[in-house]
């Protein structure tokens, strides 16, 4: 893992807990949706709050995606889990809310977890063979040719 | 009062197994595009952009995580979002772990179940 990698997490992290953030308090602000006048959601999604929502969440995908493809989904996940300790320091310290001793253990748990996956391998290397790993280029390359069930 | 407790719990299997198949099948593919760093550098953002479109098994990922988000919105409109978030969210984690070691054939060792029981346990507590 580079530091350009732990970048790419934190961008996943800060752009999901932000990009919800931001539709809720857009969709706040514009009063309920009747299924009946289904329009008031095209009307919604030009709405600063909401579009800045829209664009952060893309924002979030492309970045889930990058990191998705140099790393396992069982690291990615736990890993970029800390936007809801995010959220919830933003729900106490921007919004005024009140946080109840459970939810700060609730984020103490997260920390811990996203500590004990940061700490581990980022991707199972799915090229070994026989005792062959792919850093070696050459029997990696023999690696490769294996048939799927030989490399398993 | 037990067909209300099972039609709950069918709303939050829903979305947990549209959600998981959704993680699973873009997961798998971006494993297929191979790194998108490398792919940025060779053939331009359009060409990382198209290499990820063009993969069958992201359309049906990014079909299922649709599915899972209109899940979720059908049973916020029926039950409390305190109920239904915190419970759909953290057993995701856990059905995504299992998912990944059986499908994907990731390395999902102590560390990570751990790490995957953690914030499961975390993200449910943060609804109290």
């Amino acid at each position: 893992m580079t530091f350009r990698r732990y970048l790419v997490l934190g961008v996943i992290t800060i752009t999901a807990s932000c990009g919800d953030t931001f539709l809720s308090r857009g969709m706040k602000s514009l009063g309920p949706v009747s299924l009946a006048h289904p329009a008031q959601l095209i009307h919604a999604i030009f709405s600063p709050w909401v579009a800045s929502g829209i664009v952060l969440l893309i924002g979030f995908f492309a970045s889930y995606l990058t990191a998705l493809s140099w790393a396992d989904l069982t690291y990615v996940l736990p890993a970029s889990s800390l936007g809801y300790v995010i959220m919830t320091l933003l729900a106490k310290f921007w919004l005024h809310e009140h946080v109840s001793p459970l939810r700060w253990l609730g984020v103490v748990f997260i920390t811990a977890g996203v500590g004990f996956v940061t700490r581990g391998p980022s991707y199972t290397d799915h090229s070994h063979h026989r005792g062959v790993t792919s850093t070696d280029p050459a029997l990696a390359a023999v690696a490769e040719t294996a048939p799927e069930e030989v490399r398993r | 009062m037990t067909s209300a407790i099972l039609a709950t719990c069918a709303m939050i299997a829903a979305i947990v197994v549209s959600a998981t198949a959704g993680d699973i099948l873009t997961a798998s593919a971006m494993r297929q595009v191979g790194d998108l760093d490398l792919i940025r550098q060779r053939s331009g953002i359009l060409g990382a952009a198209g290499a990820v479109v063009t993969n069958g098994r992201f359309g049906v990922g990014v079909i299922c995580l649709a599915l899972s988000f209109f899940s979720l919105l059908f049973a916020f409109s029926h039950r409390d979002l305190s109920l239904i978030g915190p419970a759909a969210t953290s057993l995701t984690f856990v059905t995504n772990a299992l998912a990944a070691r059986f499908f994907l054939h990731e390395n999902v060792d102590r560390r990570r179940w751990t790490a995957a029981l953690f914030v499961c346990v975390g993200v449910a507590l943060l609804a109290f």
